[in-house]
C-alpha cells in the first residue's frame, strides 16, 4: 500500500512503547447492560445539557434525558431502559478531579429502546435540517475533547473547506477503539465520511492513519472499493503525537494551523473517525450517540480488549467485566498514558470522549523518582512537536518569568507530554506549564477585574456627580413649572382657552410600566441569580462581578417593586382615552403573564418532584405571578371595557436603561471571557464567538448611545437655566488657586528651588483655567441679561432708589437744623436737596419703564421656554421610535430556538412597553404643537416681520464675528462680548421663528 | 491499593540524568585509553585522582548545602567534570595542580553558582583557564608521547609517575617531557611551518601520537552523536569555523599559518568539539544557537592560537562562549508551530 498523497513530517515526536497488540488480539464486544447508569450533563465542550426528564420518571434506551443550551452543547440520551433515581453531583473523569451533575439512571435491564428512525435519503433533507437530525442525536467529537460535531458540520457556510481530514492516526500508546473500529466496520465509517462531505462539499477527504495499523488499512481500502467516495487513506509514520490535530494536518497538507487560529481558518476540518461512525449511526438508524468503543488494558486487566461500552456505564463495572485484579492495579488512567488523566474513583463513569481506560500496575506505570536539575541537555526541545524550547518555559515556569513563557510561546504548548516523557532529569515539565498558563490567565483576569472594578467605581462617581447636578434640574424645573403655570393662570383668566391636558398626564404614574419595569428587573435578578450559582459551582472568575450584579438588581427590582406597588395604591385618575394600541397590548401582556404562570407552575412541578432547588421560593413565585396574571387579565378586561384608567407616562425612565446597559456589560464580558478561552484552547468556535461579542458589544454601545441621547434631551431642557452661582464659585476657588500657586512660586524662586520653573508654567495654567471661566461667567452673563437682565436691573434700581430717599431725608433733615439756626448755608442745602429729589424722581421713573418692559420681556420669556419644551418633545417621539423599532428588529432577529427563551419574552415585553411610550410621547406632541400654533395665531404674530428680523440679526452675528476676527488684542474683549449679546439676540429670533414656521 | 492520582504524561522513557553522563563517560574511554597508550600512565592517575577529589568534594559541599549526598552524586556530574579535567591537565601535572582544579572546578565554578544545571561556565574550562594562568610552568610542559618508529622514546613506568606526580621532586620525568606541538608551532622562531616539521623531532615523528588521540576523541563523539545525548549542531559548527578560517589563512600565507589539519588534529580541539563545548548547561539552547554557538569556539580558537598568548585556546573560546549564550539564546528562539516567525529578544 502506497500513499498517493506526500506525506510531510512535523518537528519532535517520541516513540513510546505502543502497548497496542494487548488488546487487538479479540474482536469488540458488546459490554454488559450495567445496573446503572451515571451520565454527566457536560461530556463536550460548551454548556452543560439541560436535564428535560424529572426524577422517578422511567427512560426508555435513546431517550433525550438532557437537551442542548445554546449553540454550542450537546444533547444526552439515556443508554438504557430504566428509571432516574437522581440528578446530583458525582465524580467524573475531569482533570481537575471535581464532581459535577451527572444524571442516574437505575437500569431495569429490559434496554428496551425508544422509538427511532433514520433517515431514508438525507441527501434530499435541506443541509440545515440534516446538521439539526446529526445535533439532536447528541454526537460530540468523540477523538479529542468532544467539540459538539454539529457545529463543525455549519462550517461550510462561513468557510471555505478545502479539505476534510478524518483523524485515525491514533497514536497514543494502549488505545485500540479506532484500530479495531477500523477493522470491523469500515463500511459505517466510509458512511459517515460520506455524510459529513455531503455537508461540507471538501475538495480533498483524507484519512489519516498510522503505519502500525495495518489490518484497519487493510479493511478501510477494501470497504472502499464498494464505496462512490472519493477519499485518500494516508499513512504516516509511527510517532507520537501525530494524531494531535496540528500534527496531522502538518503531516497530510503541510499547512501549519496558525498560532491562536482553528483549522477552518485555513479551509481544513477534522473529524474523528470514531466521530463518523457516530453520524452514520445517527442519520441511518435514528440512534444517538450512547455507546462508544473502549479500550480496557493495562497490566492488571486480565482480558484486555475493546468493547462497545453504554456511556454512562461505571469503570467499576467495566473494570469488573474485564476481570481487573484490583490488587494489581496502581493507577487508573482515562485516555492515553501520554495525556490522559488518572482517576482516583471507580464510580466515575464512561463519557462520550472516554477512548480508554488503563489499569496500570506499578512495575508498568511506576512512580516517577524525584527530579533532578535540568541539565539544559535539549532533549525536550528535539522532541517538542510546537517547536517550542521546553528548558527555557521551564526554567521561565519556575522563576515566575510569566512575560518571558508568554514570549517563548507557552501558549502553543499542546500538553502531548513528549518532553515530560523525554526528560532525562525525570522533571514533570507539563506540569509546569500547566502551572504557568493557568498562573497567567488568573493573573489576566485579575487584570480584567480591576479594569472592571476601577470602571465601575468611576462610573459610580460619575453617577452620583449627576444625580447631584439632576436633582438640581429638577429643583429648577419645579420652580420653572410652578412660574409657568402661574403664568398660564394669569393667561387664562385674561384670553379663556381649553386646558392642556399634556402636563397634566406627564405627572400621573404610568402603572403598566412601573409594572413592566419591576417584572423586568426580577427577570434580570433571576437571571443574574442563575448565572452566580451556575458560577460559584463551577469556580469560575468574575463571582464577584456577578455577586455585585445580583446586588445591585435585587435593589432595581425592590425599588421597581416598591414603585409599582405605590402606583398601584393611589387613587384613580381621571379617565383618559386608552390609545388604541394599548388594548392590544394589555392582551399581550396578560397572556404573558399566563405562560409565565404556567412555566413557573412546572418549573414547582419539577422542583417537587425531584425533590431539588428553592421549592418555596419557587411557591412564592407561583403566588406573585398568579397575582400578576390575575390583575393583568384585569386591567386588559377594564381597557376593553372603557375604564382603563391607566393613564401613560412621559416620564424618562433611565434607571431601566441603565439596568440594561450594566446587563448587557456583563454580557459581554462573559462572552469576551469565553471567546479568549475558546481561542486559547484553539477551540473553532472562537470565530463565531467573536462575531457574537462584536453584536453584543454594538448592542451594547446602541444601549450607550440611547442612555446619551436621553440625558442630552434631558439637558437640553433644562439648558436655558445657566447657573451662573456655580461658576462663580468655581471662579473664587480657582482664584484662591491661583494665589495659592503664586504664593508657593515665589517662595520657590526665593529659595532658588529648581521646581520654579514648573511652578511657573502651573501658575500659568491655573490662570488660564481662570480666565477661560471668567469668560465662562461673562457669556453665561450676558445672555442671562438677554432673558434675565430686567430682574437684576429693578432690584439694583430699587436700591439706588432707597438709598438716594435716605440721602434725600437726610439732606432735608440738615437744611431744616440750618435754616433754624439761621445758618448762610442753608439756601445752599436747599439748593442740595432739590438736587437729590429731581435725581430721586429719575430713578423712580426709570424703575417704572424697567418693569413695564420687563413684564413684556417675560411673556417672551415664557414663549421660548415652552419652545424648548416642544423640541424636547419632538426628541422624545423620535427617540421613542428608534428604541422601538430596535427592539422590533431585535425580536425579529432572534433565531428559532432563542425565540423560546426568556430574552424573547423580555423583549416581547419591552416593545409593547415602547409602542406605548412611543404613542404617548406622540400625541403629547401633537397637542402641544396645535396648541403653540394656536397660541401664535391668537398672539397675531407677524411671522414676515419675524423672518425679516430674524434675517437682519443673523447678518449682525455675521458682521460682528468678522469684526472680531479683524480686531486688535485690546478691542477684543468689548467686540466679544457685543458678538455674545448680537448672537443670543439672532438665536432667540431664530426660535421664535422655528417656532411658527413649523 | 489506593489509587494515585498524577497529572500526564504517565510513561517515562526509562533514562537519567546519571545515564546521560555515564555514556558520556563511556565516550571518554577511547580517548583516556589513547593518552595513556601514547604519554604514559600520567593522564591516568590523573583522572583517577580527578575523580577521587570531585567526588569527596562534592559530597562535602552537597552535604553543607544540606541536600541529600547520594542523590546528588548519582548524577555522575562531579565525575565527568573529574574525568575532563584530567584529559586536559599535562600528564605529569603535580598532585596539587589537579587539587586546586578541583576545589575550582566543583566548588567555585559549580556549586557556588547552585550546582548542577545553573553553572554559567564549564566547570573543568574555568579550572583549566585558571590553572594555565596561575601556573604557567607545570601547565606547558607535556609528556614526551611514546611513539612507534621511534627512536629509544618510551613512557615512564608506573611508579616513576606516580612518584613524578606525587613526590615534590619531580626530577625523573626530566628528559619525559617536552612542549606541546601547538608550542613548538608558537615558537618557532624564524622558521617557517614547513620547515618546522623537518627541524622538531616531535612533529617529525611524534605528531602521530596526537592525530590518534583526537581520532579516539571522535570516535567517542560519534558514539555521543548516535545515543543523541547532543546533537550535531555545536562539533559540526565548531569544527566546520575552525576549518573554514584555518584553510583560509593557510591559502594566503602557507609560510606562516600551519594548514587546517594541523589545527583539527592536536591540541584539545576534538575533546573541545565533543565533550567540552556540547556540555548542554553552559552551552545554546536551540539548535540555531547552538551553530552560532559552535562557530564563535572555532574561530576564537583559531584567533587566540595564532594571535593570542597562550599555547592552545579551546578552554578561553568556550568560556568566551558560555559568556555570549544567553545573548544567542535570545536571539535564536527557533520559529514555533503556527508562527510566522520566531520571537526574538529579551521580554
Ligand atoms: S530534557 Fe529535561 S533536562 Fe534536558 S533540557 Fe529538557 S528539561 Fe532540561
Ligand atoms: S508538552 Fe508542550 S512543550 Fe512539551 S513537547 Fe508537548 S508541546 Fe512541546
Amino acid at each position: 500500500m502506497k500513499n498517493t498523497v506526500r506525506v510531510h513530517s512535523f518537528h519532535g515526536g517520541i516513540h513510546p512503547p505502543e502497548n497496542k497488540k494487548q488488546s487487538t488480539g479479540a474482536p469488540i464486544t458488546m459490554a454488559p447492560v450495567p445496573s446503572r447508569i451515571v451520565l454527566p450533563l457536560q461530556q463536550h465542550i460548551g454548556l452543560p445539557a439541560d436535564p428535560v426528564v424529572k426524577v422517578g420518571e422511567r427512560v426508555l434506551k435513546g431517550q433525550l434525558v438532557a437537551e442542548a443550551i445554546g449553540r454550542i452543547s450537546a444533547n444526552i440520551h439515556a443508554s438504557t431502559s430504566g428509571v432516574v433515581t437522581a440528578i446530583e453531583s458525582h465524580p467524573v473523569p475531569h482533570m481537575s478531579g471535581m464532581p459535577a451533575d451527572c444524571l442516574i439512571i437505575e437500569a431495569d435491564g429490559n434496554d428496551e429502546w425508544i422509538e427511532h428512525q433514520g433517515l431514508e435519503d438525507y441527501t434530499q433533507l435541506p443541509k440545515p435540517e440534516l446538521i439539526e437530525f446529526i445535533r439532536q442525536a447528541g454526537v460530540a467529537g468523540m477523538g479529542g475533547a468532544g467539540f459538539p460535531t454539529d457545529v463543525k458540520l455549519h462550517l461550510g457556510d462561513d468557510h471555505i473547506v478545502n479539505t476534510l481530514i478524518i483523524n485515525a492516526a491514533e497514536c497514543e500508546p494502549y488505545i485500540t477503539a479506532d484500530d479495531m473500529l477500523m477493522r470491523e466496520r469500515a463500511e459505517q465509517i466510509l458512511g459517515g465520511i460520506e455524510i459529513i462531505a455531503h455537508l461540507l462539499k471538501p475538495l480533498h477527504i483524507m484519512v489519516g492513519i498510522e503505519d502500525n495499523k495495518p489490518q484497519a488499512i487493510r479493511a478501510l481500502h477494501a470497504a472502499l472499493d464498494n464505496s462512490t467516495l472519493n477519499l485518500d487513506i494516508v499513512i504516516t509514520p509511527t510517532k507520537y503525537p501525530s494524531g494531535g490535530e496540528k500534527q496531522l494536518i502538518k503531516l497530510l497538507t503541510g499547512i501549519e494551523v496558525p498560532s491562536g487560529k482553528i483549522p477552518a481558518d485555513v479551509g481544513i476540518v477534522c473529524q474523528n473517525i470514531g466521530t463518523t461512525t457516530a453520524i452514520f449511526k445517527a442519520v441511518t438508524y435514528g440512534e444517538p450517540l450512547i455507546s462508544r468503543i473502549v479500550t480496557v488494558t493495562g497490566q492488571a486487566a486480565r482480558h484486555k480488549q475493546n468493547y462497545e461500552v453504554r456511556i454512562g456505564t461505571r469503570f467499576a463495572d467495566l473494570l469488573d467485566h474485564s476481570d481487573v485484579d484490583r490488587e494489581q492495579m496502581y493507577r487508573l488512567i482515562v485516555g492515553g498514558p501520554m495525556m490522559g488523566i488518572t482517576v482516583e474513583d471507580e464510580q466515575i463513569p464512561v463519557i462520550k470522549t472516554t477512548n480508554c481506560v488503563i489499569a496500570g500496575s506499578v512495575q508498568e506505570m511506576p512512580p516517577q523518582p524525584p527530579a533532578q536539575a535540568c541539565i539544559r541537555c535539549g532533549m525536550c526541545e528535539q522532541v517538542c512537536p510546537a517547536e517550542l524550547l521546553p528548558q527555557q518555559l521551564h526554567w521561565f515556569a519556575k522563576g515566575r518569568e510569566f512575560d518571558k513563557a508568554r514570549n517563548h510561546n507557552l501558549f502553543d504548548c499542546i500538553e502531548c507530554g513528549a518532553c515530560s516523557y523525554i526528560c532525562p532529569s525525570n522533571i514533570p515539565l507539563v506540569q509546569y506549564y500547566r502551572f504557568a498558563k493557568a498562573e497567567i490567565r488568573k493573573e489576566d483576569a485579575e487584570q480584567r477585574k480591576s479594569d472592571h472594578a476601577r470602571i465601575r467605581f468611576e462610573a459610580r462617581l460619575e453617577r452620583l456627580e449627576r444625580a447631584k447636578v439632576e436633582k438640581e434640574e429638577r429643583r429648577k424645573q419645579r420652580a420653572a413649572d410652578a412660574a409657568r403655570a402661574q403664568a398660564a393662570k394669569k393667561d387664562a383668566a385674561l384670553t379663556p382657552k381649553p386646558a392642556s391636558t399634556a402636563n397634566a398626564e406627564s405627572s400621573e404614574p404610568d402603572l403598566k410600566q412601573l409594572k413592566s419595569n419591576a417584572a423586568i428587573a426580577r427577570t434580570k435578578l433571576r437571571q443574574a441569580e442563575k448565572a452566580l450559582a451556575n458560577a460559584k459551582d463551577k469556580g469560575q472568575e468574575g463571582v464577584d462581578t456577578l455577586q455585585a450584579t445580583v446586588i445591585q438588581l435585587q435593589e432595581k427590582s425592590d425599588k421597581a417593586e416598591q414603585a409599582y406597588q405605590q402606583a398601584q395604591n393611589a387613587p384613580a385618575k381621571a379617565p383618559v382615552a386608552a390609545p388604541a394600541s394599548s388594548l392590544k397590548d394589555l392582551k399581550n401582556n396578560a397572556a404573558i403573564a399566563r405562560t409565565k404562570l404556567k412555566k413557573a407552575e412546572k418549573q414547582l412541578a419539577d422542583a417537587e418532584a425531584s425533590g431539588e432547588g428553592d421549592i418555596s421560593a419557587l411557591k412564592a413565585q407561583v403566588v406573585t405571578l398568579q397575582e400578576r396574571t390575575a390583575k393583568a387579565t384585569e386591567v386588559y378586561e377594564n381597557a376593553e371595557s372603557g375604564k382603563d384608567n391607566s393613564a401613560p407616562a412621559i416620564a424618562l425612565d433611565t434607571s431601566g436603561l441603565e439596568a440594561d446597559i450594566v446587563a448587557m456589560q456583563g454580557k459581554v464580558d462573559k462572552a469576551e471571557t469565553a471567546w479568549k478561552t475558546a481561542v486559547e484552547s484553539g477551540s473553532p468556535a472562537a470565530d463565531k464567538m467573536a462575531a457574537g461579542v462584536a453584536k453584543l458589544k454594538d448592542k451594547l454601545t446602541a444601549l450607550q448611545d440611547e442612555l446619551a441621547a436621553i440625558k442630552n434631551a434631558s439637558i437640553a431642557t433644562a439648558a436655558p437655566v445657566i447657573d451662573t452661582c456655580e461658576l462663580e464659585a468655581d471662579i473664587v476657588a480657582m482664584q484662591a488657586k491661583v494665589d495659592k500657586g503664586e504664593a508657593a512660586w515665589k517662595t520657590a524662586l526665593e529659595s532658588g528651588s529648581p521646581a520654579a520653573d514648573k511652578m511657573a508654567a502651573g501658575v500659568t495654567k491655573l490662570k488660564d483655567k481662570l480666565t477661560a471661566l471668567q469668560d465662562e461667567l461673562a457669556a453665561a452673563k450676558s445672555s442671562a441679561i438677554a432673558t434675565a437682565a430686567p430682574v437684576i436691573d429693578t432690584s439694583e434700581l430699587e436700591a439706588d432708589i432707597a438709598s438716594m430717599q435716605a440721602k434725600v431725608d437726610k439732606g432735608e433733615a440738615a437744611w431744616k437744623t440750618a435754616v433754624e439756626s439761621g445758618s448762610p448755608a442753608a439756601d445752599k442745602m436747599a439748593v442740595g436737596v432739590n438736587k437729590l429729589k429731581d435725581k430721586l424722581k429719575a430713578l423712580q421713573d426709570e424703575l417704572t419703564a424697567i418693569t413695564t418692559k420687563s413684564d413684556a420681556k417675560q411673556d417672551e420669556t415664557q414663549m421660548q421656554s415652552e419652545a424648548l419644551d416642544m423640541k424636547a418633545l419632538k426628541q422624545q417621539v423620535s427617540i421613542m421610535r428608534t428604541k422601538l423599532k430596535k427592539a422590533e428588529k431585535q425580536l425579529a432577529e432572534l433565531s428559532e430556538d432563542e425565540k423560546e427563551s426568556a430574552l424573547a419574552s423580555e423583549l416581547i415585553a419591552e416593545i409593547d412597553q415602547l409602542k406605548l411610550r412611543h404613542g404617548t410621547a406622540k400625541t403629547t406632541y401633537d397637542t402641544a404643537e396645535a396648541e403653540l400654533i394656536a397660541a401664535a395665531a391668537q398672539e397675531g404674530i407677524d411671522l414676515k416681520q419675524l423672518k425679516i428680523d430674524a434675517a437682519l440679526a443673523r447678518a449682525a452675528v455675521t458682521k460682528a464675528e468678522r469684526a472680531l476676527t479683524k480686531a486688535e488684542d485690546d478691542g477684543k474683549q468689548t467686540l466679544e462680548e457685543e458678538l455674545l449679546a448680537i448672537r443670543a439676540q439672532a438665536e432667540k429670533l431664530n426660535a421664535t421663528l422655528e417656532r411658527f414656521s413649523e | 491499593m489506593s489509587l494515585i492520582r498524577i497529572t500526564s504524561p504517565h510513561a517515562h522513557r526509562s533514562g537519567s540524568t546519571g545515564n546521560v553522563m555515564l555514556t558520556v563517560l563511556l565516550a571518554t574511554l577511547p580517548g583516556l585509553a589513547a593518552m595513556t597508550f601514547f604519554f604514559g600512565w600520567g593522564t591516568l592517575i590523573q583522572v583517577i585522582w580527578g575523580t577521587l577529589l570531585a567526588i569527596s568534594l562534592e559530597a562535602a559541599v552537597v552535604k553543607l548545602r544540606g541536600r541529600p549526598v547520594s542523590f546528588y552524586l548519582t548524577d555522575y556530574s562531579a565525575v565527568v567534570t573529574a574525568v575532563l579535567l584530567g584529559l586536559a591537565l599535562p600528564p605529569f601535572a603535580p598532585w596539587w595542580v589537579m587539587t586546586v582544579g578541583i576545589i575550582v572546578a566543583i566548588v567555585i565554578a559549580k556549586q557556588m553558582y547552585g550546582g548542577m544545571g545553573s553553572n554559567p561556565f564549564n566547570p573543568a574550562m574555568v579550572a583549566y583557564a585558571l590553572l594555565l594562568v596561575s601556573f604557567p610552568v607545570q601547565m606547558t610542559s607535556w609528556a614526551a608521547p611514546f611513539v612507534m618508529s621511534g627512536e629509544g622514546w618510551a613512557v615512564l613506568s608506573l611508579s616513576d609517575t606516580l612518584s613524578a606526580i606525587f613526590s615534590s621532586i619531580p626530577a625523573a620525568i626530566d628528559g619525559h617531557t617536552m612542549a606541546t606541538p601547538l608550542d613548538i608551532m608558537r615558537h618557532r622562531g624564524g622558521f617557517t611551518t614547513e620547515e618546522m616539521w623537518t627541524e622538531s623531532t616531535l612533529l617529525a615523528n611524534g605528531i602521530g601520537a596526537w592525530h590518534a588521540v583526537s581520532a579516539a576523541y571522535v570516535m567517542g563523539g560519534v558514539f555521543l552523536l548516535y545515543r543523541k545525548i547532543f546533537t550535531w549542531h555545536t562539533p559540526v559548527a565548531m569544527l566546520g569555523s575552525l576549518t573554514l578560517i584555518s584553510t583560509l589563512f593557510f591559502l594566503i600565507a602557507p609560510d606562516q599559518f600551519p594548514d587546517p589539519f594541523f589545527h583539527l588534529t592536536v591540541g584539545a580541539t576534538m575533546l573541545g568539539a565533543f565533550f567540552i563545548a556540547t556540555d548542554p548547561v553552559t552551552s545554546a539552547t536551540s539548535n540555531k544557537g547552538k551553530l552560532w554557538f559552535g562557530a564563535g569556539i572555532g574561530l576564537l580558537i583559531f584567533i587566540i592560537r595564532t594571535w593570542g598568548n597562550y599555547p592552545d585556546a579551546v578552554a578561553f573560546a568556550v568560556l568566551l562562549m558560555n559568556l555570549c549564550a544567553p545573548f544567542i539564546d535570545q536571539y535564536t528562539q527557533p520559529r514555533s508551530y503556527g508562527h510566522a516567525k520566531p520571537n526574538r529578544g529579551a521580554k
